[in-house]
Formats: structure tokens, sequence, C-alpha cells
């Protein structure tokens, strides 16, 4: 995606801390790294500095290929905040093909016809300065699209 | 070492009211506490534990035991979200086997009617570690119980005509509540042309938003022996954490499929012993997947086994939610766990209307699940007896 077309559902700019700079410094340059354990070698969701299957602290962030499928999903008929006008949307838990099941929206896609099973995509979404939209996105985040 | 027969309900209160907008939260703590304390023949002089969770205004106990006037050797705020009551009596029974409580206190209030959610819960949703990982996508609480549906749909042929049944049972148990939110008996058909919210849950998936509370008083064998009032048996207790587990979120259970054998296995009797059930509804797929995962039917069968009245009291195979629940009478403060709990013991003492009374009742089982069912909670599973059982 041209990192300064505008999405279509809202964004912002996550709040990073310590432990998941990492993985947003990682959308801004359209990569999805997720922490592997050291000791075990589990693929680590949500990203975080410790292996919840065996208790190490020790992991290495390593690039997924963005591919997956749809596990569940649901179409949002009321959203809130700033999600207010943007319904219907799709909540979705995608199925990376590595393993890890993670929520994030379904894209590009209507609505009534997304599907469990069905092959998806990442897609790194910009998050723009609202005062300076013409300057290089101050974020990204990942969304999902069909394939 | 089991908690079973090591503790009694003696006293259980739920606010009358499901719309408050002239009490503060500590108020309406107070009120269920005074209800409790006087179905128990107790007063507040003689509360020794005090028990509240993540409702409780301020610093919870700190603030209330000040608020209430309290002098207790033993406070716990244990925080498990909706099902925190349930914990509480587990950990009131605890108490009380280990000589460190004799009469524990346990409340529950809210009003978000008429006030904004707690600024505790604000900072919950945005400091949690998982928070940026969820919140971006314009997420809601239907939404992560829809998740857990069409999953659910997809994997056992669930349909929504299957869930509006729940719906159907609340509504003919909620006619015969006064107190109740919804009163109206409502079909299939108006369940499924309300509208959709999240795929595939519809409003009348969804459980009522109302103010008020609920207290319970736990006491000791020695305790419940002096009291007038009919005490009900703590037979066992069992909690557990669900959660994404790393990234491999199995959206099928619930946490009840740890919380329930633990539950079972203290009181020693199977879901054959169950007379009555309060099963959390805070959405009628709440209830279906609970249902399969403390054994009432097989993994994918809940669909099925909720068809043909089989949760309707008093006759009903498995009477379920006799005061409405969740769905139709009260789901104060957003918790569901205090009033599962009340309407187990009013069942148990034959006090639940006539209408809804199971004849009989010897043993109830009384769930909660709090958090989601889509990402991360904790359930826990409460077995009542009679004084006897």
């Amino acid at each position: 995606m041209n990192m300064n077309e505008q999405p279509v559902l809202p964004t912002r700019a996550p709040q990073k801390n310590h432990e998941t700079a990492a993985f947003w410094d990682g959308c801004l340059s359209s990569q999805l790294l997720v922490p592997r354990c050291d000791a075990c070698g589990e693929l680590i969701w949500y990203p975080r500095r410790f292996c919840p299957f065996c208790g190490s602290t020790d992991v290495t962030d390593v690039a997924l290929s963005g591919r997956g499928t749809v596990y569940s999903f649901t179409v949002i008929r009321k959203g809130f905040g700033p999600f207010r006008d943007a319904a219907p949307y799709v909540l979705a838990y995608i199925e990376l093909e590595e393993g890890p099941r993670i929520q994030s929206n379904i894209v590009g896609v209507d609505p009534e016809t997304v599907h469990i099973g069905q092959a998806v995509n990442v897609v790194f979404e910009p998050v723009l300065d609202p005062t300076n939209p013409g300057d290089p996105p101050v974020a990204a985040i990942y969304r999902f699209t069909p394939s | 070492m089991s908690l079973r027969g090591a503790a009694f309900i003696a006293g259980a209160y739920e606010h009358p009211r499901r719309n408050i907008p002239d009490r503060t939260e500590a108020q309406i703590h107070a009120e269920v506490a005074v209800g409790a304390l006087a179905d128990a023949g107790l007063s507040f002089a003689d509360v020794d534990a005090y028990y509240c969770a993540g409702d409780a205004p301020g610093f919870g106990p700190i603030s209330m035991a000040e608020y209430l006037g309290l002098k207790c050797r033993t406070y716990d705020s244990t925080e498990t979200g909706g099902s925190s009551y349930l914990v509480h009596v587990g950990h009131a029974a605890a108490a009380i086997a280990a000589g460190h409580a004799s009469i524990a206190l346990i409340t529950l209030a809210g009003a978000p009617r008429n006030t904004m959610p707690s600024p505790g819960a604000a900072a919950a949703f945005n400091s949690a570690p998982e928070s940026e990982f969820e919140n971006l996508w314009g997420s809601s609480i239907v939404a992560q119980y829809a998740l857990a549906a069409q999953r659910h749909m997809y994997e056992f042929g669930t349909t929504s005509a299957q869930l509006a049944e729940i719906k159907v049972a609340a509504s003919i148990h909620a006619q015969h509540n006064p107190n109740a939110m919804l009163r109206d008996v409502v079909t299939v058909d108006d369940v499924l042309s309300s509208p959709m919210v999240a795929d595939p849950l519809r409003r009348l998936d969804c459980c009522v938003v109302t103010d008020g509370g609920g207290a319970l008083v736990v006491v000791s064998p020695e305790v419940a022996a002096t009291l007038p009032r009919q005490c009900v048996k703590v037979l066992g207790q069992g909690e557990a954490a669900k959660n994404g587990n790393g990234g491999r979120v199995d959206l099928t259970h619930t946490g009840a499929v740890w919380s329930g054998p633990r539950a079972f296995e203290e009181a020693g009797v199977t879901v054959a012993d169950i007379d009555y059930v309060s099963i959390y509804d805070s959405f009628t797929i709440t209830v279906l997947i609970t249902l399969e995962d403390l054994g009432f039917c097989a993994k994918g069968e809940g669909g099925r086994f909720v068809l043909d009245g089989r949760l309707v009291a008093p006759h009903g195979g498995l009477p379920f939610n006799t005061d409405g629940g969740g769905l139709c009478n009260n789901h104060p403060a957003n918790r569901g766990g205090m009033t599962k709990v009340i309407e187990a013991v009013r069942q148990l003492r034959g006090e639940a209307h006539p209408a809804v009374q199971v004849p009989d009742c010897q043993i109830a089982l009384a769930h909660g699940t709090g958090g989601s069912l889509a990402t991360r909670m904790m359930s826990s599973t409460l077995i009542l007896g009679v004084a006897d059982a």
C-alpha cells in the first residue's frame, strides 16, 4: 500500500513501550516482527519480552509472512468512539500461517463476503500527522485484506 | 483440604432497583450490605471479613471499610470481573476454614445507567499489556463474544435460533420477577428480528445494563447453627483463567472447562446431581458454551441441548436463571456474578418465585465469567447445597 494513502477505517498512532517499540517500528517498515522464544522456540503473541510458554526472558524478533486465514470474524453494525460512523466493518481473528491467532480488521472487502477460512494478507496502513498530512507517516498499523 | 461444608451463605440480598440516579456507588454498596446482613440476622458489628471487587469506589476495601465502619480482620479485593463474587465466596470459605474469619460480607454495586465508567476501568483498558493489540480495531464488548459465537457456529453448526432459545427461557422466568428490567416474554422470532449488533449476536442476545447490586453474608458452620435463617452450604468452588495463550486462543471453550471440574471434585457431586443452575449470561453464547464446558452436554451439543424448553423452570431438564438472569432481570454494574449466587440461594431455600421454584432443589450450581469470551477471562464455578447436602 502507498503509505500516504488514507485508510478507510480510523487509525491512530499506537502507544509504544519498551516491549512493543520494535513491533510497531516494524510495521512502519512493512514488517510483522513477532518475538520467538530463544529457549523453547515458540512464537509469542501479543509481543512481549517474556515467554509465557516456558518463562524465558530471552526472545528474538522474527519477521512473519503476513499470510493467514480468517479463524473467526464479526461484522460490527454499531461502532463507538472514532468508529462511530465506520460501521459496518469487520473485526476478525486471523490465524497466521506460522500459528498465532491475532485480532485485527479485514479491510478492502465487502463485509458480507468475509468467511472463516478465507485467505488474507497483512497490509500496513499509515498513521499520518493530521496537522501535516503531507509528511511521512508517524506510525503504521497492521490490518488484513483478502489475498 | 476441601472446603466442602466449611462455610454457609446466611444472607443474600439483591437491590430491587434497576435505575438509580439518586445514589452514589458507595451508598448502593451500603444498602445491599444492610439488606444481606438483615437477611442473615446479623449486624455490621458482627462482620469480621469484607470482600469487594473492581466495582467498589475509590481504593476498594480501604475506602469501603471506612464508609461502612468495618473493623474486620480479613479484607480481600480479588478482582476477576463479573465472576469476582463467586470467587469471593470460595475465598471467604477458605478464610473461615483457616480461622481467619467467621462472618464475611461480600458487596457489589454500581450505576452504569447513570454514571460514567470509573476511571479505574478506563485505566485498565489502556494500561493492560495487550491493549494496543486489541484497541485499534473498533472492537466492542459484544464483538468479543460474537467472535466466539461465530466460531462455535462454524465448528458445530450452532444456529441463531438455538441461541435465541436461551433468551426465551430467561424471559419466561423474568415475567414472574416484579423487579426485572425486562418482563415481557419473547419468542425466538422476536430475538431473530431484533437488530444485529455484531454478527451473529443481535440486541436480544445481549444482557441488560442496570444499576444496582447485591450482597452475601458467608459464615462459619458454628455461626450458621446459631442463626434462625435457613443457611445454604458451600460445597465447592473452582476458578480458572483462560486467555489468548500466547496466540493459541481457542474460541470454542471458556475457563469453565477447568473451574467446573475443580468445583465438582471439591463438592463431591456430578452434573447429574445438580437441580438448578445459575449460568453467567452476559450474552446467549456465554450460556451455551458454559453449559458444554461444565459437562451438562458434550462440546458442540449446546445448541441442541437448550431446545425444547430444557432450561425453563420448573419442569425443564436443567432449569436456569429463574430470576430472568442478566438477559432479562439484572446485570448490576455490568457484573452478573453476584445475582447468579443470589438466585441459587433463593432456589435452595425454596424462596424463588413459586412459578419458577424447582421442586425439592437440593444442589445448585452458579457460574461466573469475568472478562471477555474471545480474549481473556476468569471463570468461577460455585456449588451450593441445602444445609444437610
